[in-house]
């Protein structure tokens, strides 16, 4: 990729973004992605579905680390658009016969559309402030949705058989197919988040997240860029909420909402895995997938020590697990460096 | 001769990678009246900042009373009997004039300074010692910063800057009042941008150029040339 | 007739959310940390008292006695030992560490006390009450937190403004580093503030055992509630933070007068608008 030549400077330059780790990285992506999609030639039903609830929360934290991690939005709220997404999946569904997976992206939309005003409170607010903030609008979310008789009020509501099967002919394939929408929503979320990165919107967050004045001082419209990031996120994370309560079948204010489901364990995630960095969150899931499997069993216990590691991570090793590697072997794995490639420069990489 | 009060050995400075200061050697005796001189960034206030713990430096690179105090944190030098009038006067602007004093006397130090000791040496205080310390005007600031120093009877005092945007009038007040406190019984070092005022305020000067001791000498016994060349280096 | 009835039922309620935010104001206020844990701390307390009543078999208001310095020097080892080292420019340290607090704290009750809900029984205190006027009465137990309230936020205003210890609080929040240098060692000053929030919040804890049933998971509500009030009240003023209280607590019983279920969500909406039309609170105090 190139970027404009520093015309009149005498010296013409290209911005690389790839290194030979990327390439390997980019490689492991696309071998991954094939298998992925061909997962359900050969893979089982409860495979499946942890490969769905696992690309869930690779965007799910995927998004909060755009949000915290590089447009300094420390947000412990995102809850209030998982169920967001959620409600308005169904509510279209049951309410006005739209098709699910149509849905799917109108409650993206109703998400972002909504982030505006909330974003024009919340945005009052600083720091630690704004992120209680963000609790309260999640709060005010479920308690709203639990006075929404028409969709189950507090109890909650299933989705209708009707709706079900209208998906597709078999249960396999409607499985199939919500399988494929989660993996496509996965690609579409991090290939967008790749390439915000990689452009001049890009080059601007991470100045944010750097040195918020500086990059105010150097024409850096701070305001309109968080802005924006926050709506993104909140439609990227309506979108999988929808997704995630179609794959549930099932939704109520309690776990539409839910502080620990969709904010807890994305933070988690996302402070292991290495927040500030597009590769963390996506370590973080897997490192959080292979913990759940051995330890679910201890119950609270298991949340409990989750806090602890969080704690022993942020104290210790504030950059995470990729953040470590990254920061120790130079690596990346997805192409996202700036580096500057003068035309009279033989070297490479 | 008696064992200097503070002696300065080899003091190194680092800010990351950038090193402001190199291997600063000076001493200064009890009661005596030391200038710091020297232009923008030449280390002065970064030398002032590493005596009064502000910065980390060697435990023996910096020795006071014979006792090595260079790793020691800043409300540790307090308590050894060491008080910085920092740059730029910073009381505080939450507190009244009195409470800015009171504040310097939490450690409660031996010593002859006290409330009513400041509040003769410097009247304007007095009459002002409820208001709020921003509602002050800068020279009273000035005051009030270092009676907040005072307060907690130190054995050195370290004056950054006092003569910062200042009238010439209110620092020739300011400097008047200097004798006074060196007969209580502390030493002092004063950092000054004013050469023509160090050198009528202190016994010695020392001029530090790009983190080095340039000159040092008797105020009296340097010439203008000499100053000079020290000062730009040249 | 009715609604004076609601509106002094909101103004005690509203002590106790006074309460809690004053713990949260004391702490942002000298170090600029939010603790997100703030809320299952008062919870803790709730449980720490109800074990003093059952093991030492004593009446809740006496088991303060025992709570408060327990929570304080808890409070002191925490900041001491663990927020100190989360304290800096970034702001994600202290944010993640005490979320982390929070989650801890709730499965550890969780483990310790099961779900159940519990209360502490003050005895007949509890139902007694006096008339004040024609149709209204107010009960003895409400009054009495209330006027523990007031007594805890004068208490604080006493300690920030009067003694030796709260100037070295309004020092070192204003500039930490020319705090050192004054011979202020920041980070005891921050252990002793934290250790006085929780003994705040001890109150908080054991006048919201009795007066409500309690879980281990109702903490995050008693932070947003806390949060709420320092809000509309306005950064800065601890009577500030006391009427933010008192109107939320106003907020919430006209809520849930006109409908059961919309208590809560009144206060949301309250805090909203506070926010939407005077984010810097009502009585903000302005910095000189």
């Amino acid at each position: 990729m190139s970027a404009a030549a520093g015309a009149g400077i005498g010296a013409t330059f290209e911005v690389e973004h790839a290194s030979r780790s990327s390439r390997i990285g980019g490689a492991i992506f696309a071998i991954a992605f094939v298998a992925l999609v061909a997962a359900p030639g050969f893979a089982g039903r409860d495979d499946l579905r942890l490969l769905s609830e696992i690309f869930s929360y690779i965007v799910l934290a995927s998004l909060w680390n755009l949000l915290a991690g590089y447009a300094g939005l420390v947000s412990v709220g995102q809850q209030a658009y998982v169920g967001l997404g959620g409600y308005v999946l169904f509510a279209a569904t049951i309410l006005a016969g739209v098709p699910p997976l149509i849905a799917v992206p109108l409650a993206g939309i109703a998400g972002a559309l909504l982030a505006l005003p909330v974003a024009g409170l919340m945005f009052r607010l600083r720091g630690h402030y704004f992120a209680i903030g963000t609790w309260v609008v999640a709060e005010v979310f479920r308690l709203l949705a639990s006075q929404l008789s028409a969709l189950g009020g507090g109890s909650g509501i299933s989705l209708p058989a009707g709706i079900v099967i209208s998906m597709a002919a078999t249960r396999q394939w409607r499985e199939f197919l919500i399988y494929w929408v989660s993996l496509a929503l996965l690609v579409a979320v991090l290939g967008g988040i790749v390439l915000l990165l990689r452009s001049r919107y890009g080059l601007a967050l991470t100045a944010i997240r750097d040195n918020e004045i500086a990059a105010r001082s150097n024409g850096v419209d701070v305001w309109r860029v968080k802005l924006a990031i926050y709506v993104a996120a909140a439609l990227g994370t309506s979108m999988m909420g929808a997704l995630i309560f179609l794959q549930k079948l099932r939704i109520s204010p309690d776990t539409a909402f839910s502080v620990n489901d969709w904010t807890a364990f994305v933070i988690f995630i996302t402070v292991i895995g290495g927040i500030g960095r597009v590769e963390g969150p996506i370590i973080g899931t897997l490192v959080f997938f292979i913990l759940r499997r051995t330890l679910a069993d201890l119950g609270s216990l298991y949340l409990l020590m989750l806090g602890a590691v969080a704690i022993a991570v942020m104290l210790f090793a504030p950059k995470g697990i990729w953040g470590f590697v990254a920061g120790r072997f130079g690596w990346q794995l997805l192409p996202l460096e700036r580096r500057l490639r003068f035309a009279a420069d033989t070297r490479t990489k | 001769m008696p064992e200097p009060l503070l002696e300065l050995r080899a003091l190194d400075a680092y800010y990351e990678d950038f090193q402001a200061l190199f291997g600063i050697s000076l001493e200064v005796a009890a009661g005596e009246v030391i200038a710091v001189i020297g232009a923008n960034g030449a280390g002065k206030s970064t030398l002032l900042n590493s005596i009064a713990g502000a910065m980390p430096s060697r435990p023996d690179a910096i020795v006071f009373e014979g006792r090595p105090i260079g790793d020691l944190p800043a409300h540790a030098v307090v308590a050894q009997g060491i008080a910085l009038v920092p740059e730029g006067r910073r009381l505080f602007p939450s507190l009244t004039v009195e409470e800015n004093l009171l504040i310097g006397a939490q450690l409660r130090r031996p010593g002859p300074w006290n409330l009513v000791r400041v509040y003769e040496l410097f009247p304007a205080l007095a009459e002002r010692r409820r208001m709020g310390a921003t509602a002050l005007s800068g020279g009273q600031q000035q005051m009030a910063a270092i009676g907040r120093a005072l307060m907690s009877n130190p054995k050195l005092l370290l004056c950054d800057e006092i003569s910062l945007g200042l009238a010439p009038i209110v620092v020739r007040d300011l400097y008047a009042r200097l004798p006074s406190i060196v007969a209580e019984g502390s030493a002092v070092v004063v950092v000054e941008q004013d050469i023509v005022q160090a050198l009528k305020a202190a016994k010695r000067v020392c001029c530090l150029q790009e983190g080095r001791v340039a000159l040092t000498g008797l105020s009296t016994a340097l010439t203008r040339e000499a100053i000079s060349a020290a000062y730009f280096g040249t | 007739m009715q609604w004076l009835n609601v509106i002094i039922q909101g103004v005690l309620v509203g002590g106790l959310y006074a309460v809690f935010a004053a713990g949260l104001a004391l702490i942002f206020g000298v170090m600029r940390l939010v603790n997100i844990a703030h809320g299952d701390l008062i919870v803790l307390a709730a449980y720490l008292a109800l074990v003093a009543t059952e093991t030492l078999g004593i009446n809740p208001l006496t088991a303060i006695l025992v709570v408060v310095p327990v929570m304080g020097a808890v409070g002191y080892g925490l900041q001491r030992g663990l927020l100190n080292r989360t304290l800096g420019d970034d702001l994600l340290p202290p944010l993640l560490v005490t979320f982390g607090l929070s989650i801890i704290i709730q499965n550890g009750l969780l483990e310790l006390f099961t779900a159940d809900s519990r209360r502490l029984a003050a005895g007949a205190i509890e139902v007694e009450s006096f008339p004040l006027i024609e149709g209204i009465s107010i009960g003895v137990l409400p009054l009495l937190q209330f006027a523990a309230a007031v007594t805890v936020i004068g208490g604080l205003q006493v300690l920030f403004y009067r003694t030796a210890l709260g100037r070295a609080f309004r020092a070192t929040s204003d500039d930490p580093a020319v705090a050192q240098l004054m011979g202020l060692d920041n980070r005891h000053v921050f252990a002793l503030a934290m250790a006085i929030s929780l003994c705040v919040v001890a109150v908080a804890g054991v006048l919201l055992a009795i007066r409500t049933n309690f879980d281990p998971a109702i903490g995050p509500a008693r932070l947003i509630f806390g949060f709420e009030a320092v809000i509309i009240g306005g950064l800065g003023s601890m009577w500030g933070t006391f009427a933010g209280g008192i109107i939320l607590g106003v907020a919430q019983a006209i809520g849930a007068q006109i409908n059961p279920g919309w208590q809560v969500l009144a206060g949301h909406i309250a805090f909203l608008i506070i926010l939407a039309l005077r984010p810097e609170g009502l009585f903000p105090k302005v910095q000189g």
